[in-house]
């Protein structure tokens, strides 16, 4: 990338960061709403892009981690914990521990088989949430009563008002993807996609595989995790769907749809996504069929997803021009 | 005794029932290097299709026949209009794409049968009970323990035995050498994912007497036959024998000695055997 397209793309990400922060002054409450869970999920989905984009690891039991977060967040807030703040460190500590186990088992295979095992943990985690009746409340799940406010030196900031909860997760999720952009262009990034392009090789040069799939997956998995904490205090509630592998197959979706190639490919797939929810679901309740006849021809003809698709077109045409 | 004896033929009914969808899977794939997301979906058609024709005519036998190969005909149109254009790509992609057809198969059911559960009863044959003990057990249960091992059994002769077979095998082995020695290939694909599906489908309309047909049972069934190519071995024949075997018996031992904990079982036995054996019981070294 040239010095130019590099400070570009950093203009372009502070404008659209400028216009998130106007959002609520111009939308009404309910997009207001929607776009709090764009973030949410546009978070989850990046995190998950750690993993698919960067690594070539395709998980489908990231909702586990989302889950582990959220459960985490709703139990210390149900026990009185004052700070929210360690709440979402909590939290987030305790999603990346479950990572680092699960992930233990899993980095170890490839592809189908990764695919399978994280599926297959991922639906234990769902399975305990689900069953654990005396912890977890079972499948009612744990509502929350009372969030415990934002608080700064000299602020106490409720979360009780949408608009709030929007800017506290507009903070955090800006917070999660400087994370990823950190992650992505540091050597460490470079070598996730050196295990992508060429493991043998990078193997033979004396780097250890698994440790570094080891170690994107426990990014990945606390990141979810936070993604859950502020899935769980915008809905008020952490329900065992939140871990159900459909609920894993949400980032896969999204980012499929955007693209995997960009950095926030995932997140537009997630604006996309529910977007097309939103216009889809007032005509039918069946969007999920919806859903399926429009991925299908995504993944056959525009395999780089949508953004991924323009984001290449763009480039070609300049090329041409110059 | 007794409940053990009982626990012991649940757990094998419902294991070979696996089976017969796993041994689908793995041989899709084992073949076409695909691992299908839709298959649970092509198993819950089968149960929807056969159940659908049990009642236009009145015959689980029919039901039986005619179902599953519809849905078969089906799989191959959908290997031959859109799996056939990814398998040059990444297994990621296949994997996605199939995906996707499980979001599709899956909302078609619940648009054209409704979200209710259905109940198919046992054909006049297999209806009723037996003594056992004091107890008294389905004899279409029973059924079914046989009727795993005797499809499995003819589909091993099939791939081991005859000329069709011989050929499959041939591709799977070394794609493009077949196709050198003139075998058609695409062909070839298209006819054995009809045969993976129709395999699922066959499990789903044997199911559907066995358990409740609802719009969630293709779920279940996905989750699990992974569960058992993964410990026996992706690709495997006897892999998806013994794992469906242990999963069945798992899981109806496992509702009398673990109680709740039960249903996170499959998951357990999926870390143990990845922990001590990654590659499954009988799968190759890769």
């Amino acid at each position: 990338m040239s010095a130019r397209g590099f400070s570009g793309s950093v203009i372009a990400t502070l404008v659209l960061l400028a216009l998130l922060l106007l959002g609520p002054c111009i939308l009404p409450i309910y997009w207001t709403m929607i776009v709090t869970e764009i973030f949410i999920m546009g978070l989850f989905s990046m995190s998950f892009n750690l993993l698919f984009g960067f690594s070539g690891l395709l998980s489908f039991g990231q909702a586990g981690f989302f889950g582990i977060g959220a459960y985490t967040a709703a139990l210390l807030i149900q026990t009185g914990f004052p700070s929210l703040w360690l709440i979402i460190f909590c939290s987030v500590l305790v999603a990346a521990l479950f990572a680092l186990a699960i992930g233990y088992l899993c980095v170890r295979r490839d592809e189908i088989f990764f695919a399978m095992l994280t599926l297959g943990f991922g639906m234990m985690l769902f399975t305990i949430a689900h069953n654990w009746r005396e912890l977890t409340g079972g499948s009612d799940g744990m509502p929350l009563c009372s969030v415990p406010p934002v608080r700064l030196p000299g602020i106490e900031w409720s979360l009780f008002p949408p608009v709030h909860v929007y800017y506290f997760t507009l903070f955090w999720t800006a917070a999660g993807v400087f994370i990823l952009w950190r992650v992505v262009r540091s050597p460490f990034g470079l070598m996730l996609t050196a295990v992508r392009e060429n493991k043998q090789r990078l193997a033979f040069v004396g780097a250890d595989v698994s440790r570094i799939r080891l170690a994107a997956f426990v990014i990945a998995g606390g990141l979810a995790g936070l993604a859950g904490v502020l899935f769980c205090v915008f809905n008020r509630m952490a329900t065992p769907d939140f871990m159900h592998w459909a609920f894993s197959a949400r980032p896969v979706l999204m980012t499929i749809l955007g693209g995997s190639g960009v950095f926030f490919g995932p997140a537009w797939g997630a604006a996309i996504f529910f977007c097309l929810e939103q216009l889809v679901t007032a005509f039918t309740e069946n969007w999920m069929i919806v859903l399926g006849l429009i991925l299908i021809p995504v993944v056959i003809f525009f395999p780089q997803g949508i953004v991924g698709t323009l984001v290449q077109w763009l480039g070609d045409r300049k090329e041409s021009r110059s | 005794m007794e409940a053990f004896a009982v626990n012991l033929l649940n757990g094998c009914s419902w294991g070979m029932l696996l089976f017969l969808i796993a041994v689908g899977l793995t041989t899709v794939f084992g073949v076409l290097g695909v691992l299908n997301f839709a298959h649970g979906s092509f198993f819950m058609l089968g149960a929807y299709g056969s159940m659908q024709i049990m009642h236009l005519f009145n015959s689980f036998w029919l039901g039986l026949l005619v179902g599953p190969a519809l849905i078969a005909l089906l799989g191959m149109a959908l290997e031959m209009g859109l799996l056939r254009r990814v398998y040059g790509r990444d297994v990621s992609y296949q994997l996605l794409l199939t995906f996707a057809l499980l979001l599709v198969l899956d909302d078609a059911v619940r648009i054209i049968w409704g979200p209710a559960y259905h109940v198919v009863e046992a054909p006049p044959l297999l209806a009723g009970s037996f003594a056992f003990f004091t107890h008294s057990y389905p004899v279409y249960r029973l059924f079914l323990v046989a009727a795993g091992p005797l499809l499995g059994l003819c589909l091993w002769a099939f791939f081991r035995f005859t000329h069709w077979g011989k050929i499959i095998r041939a591709a799977a082995m070394d794609r493009d050498m077949a196709e050198g020695v003139g075998i058609r290939v695409p062909l070839l694909f298209t006819l054995v994912f009809g045969l993976g599906t129709w395999l699922a489908a066959v499990g789903g309309a044997l199911a559907a007497p066995h358990q409740s047909v609802g719009p969630s049972m293709g779920e279940r069934v996905i989750i699990e036959s992974f569960i058992v190519v993964v410990v026996g071995g992706l690709g495997s024949f006897p892999g998806a024998f013994v794992g469906a075997l242990i999963l069945g018996l798992i899981e109806s031992f496992g509702t009398v000695f673990a109680g709740r904990a039960q249903m996170a079982l499959p998951y357990i036995l999926l870390a143990v055997v990845l922990l001590l054996r990654p590659r499954g019981l009988f799968g190759r070294e890769a």
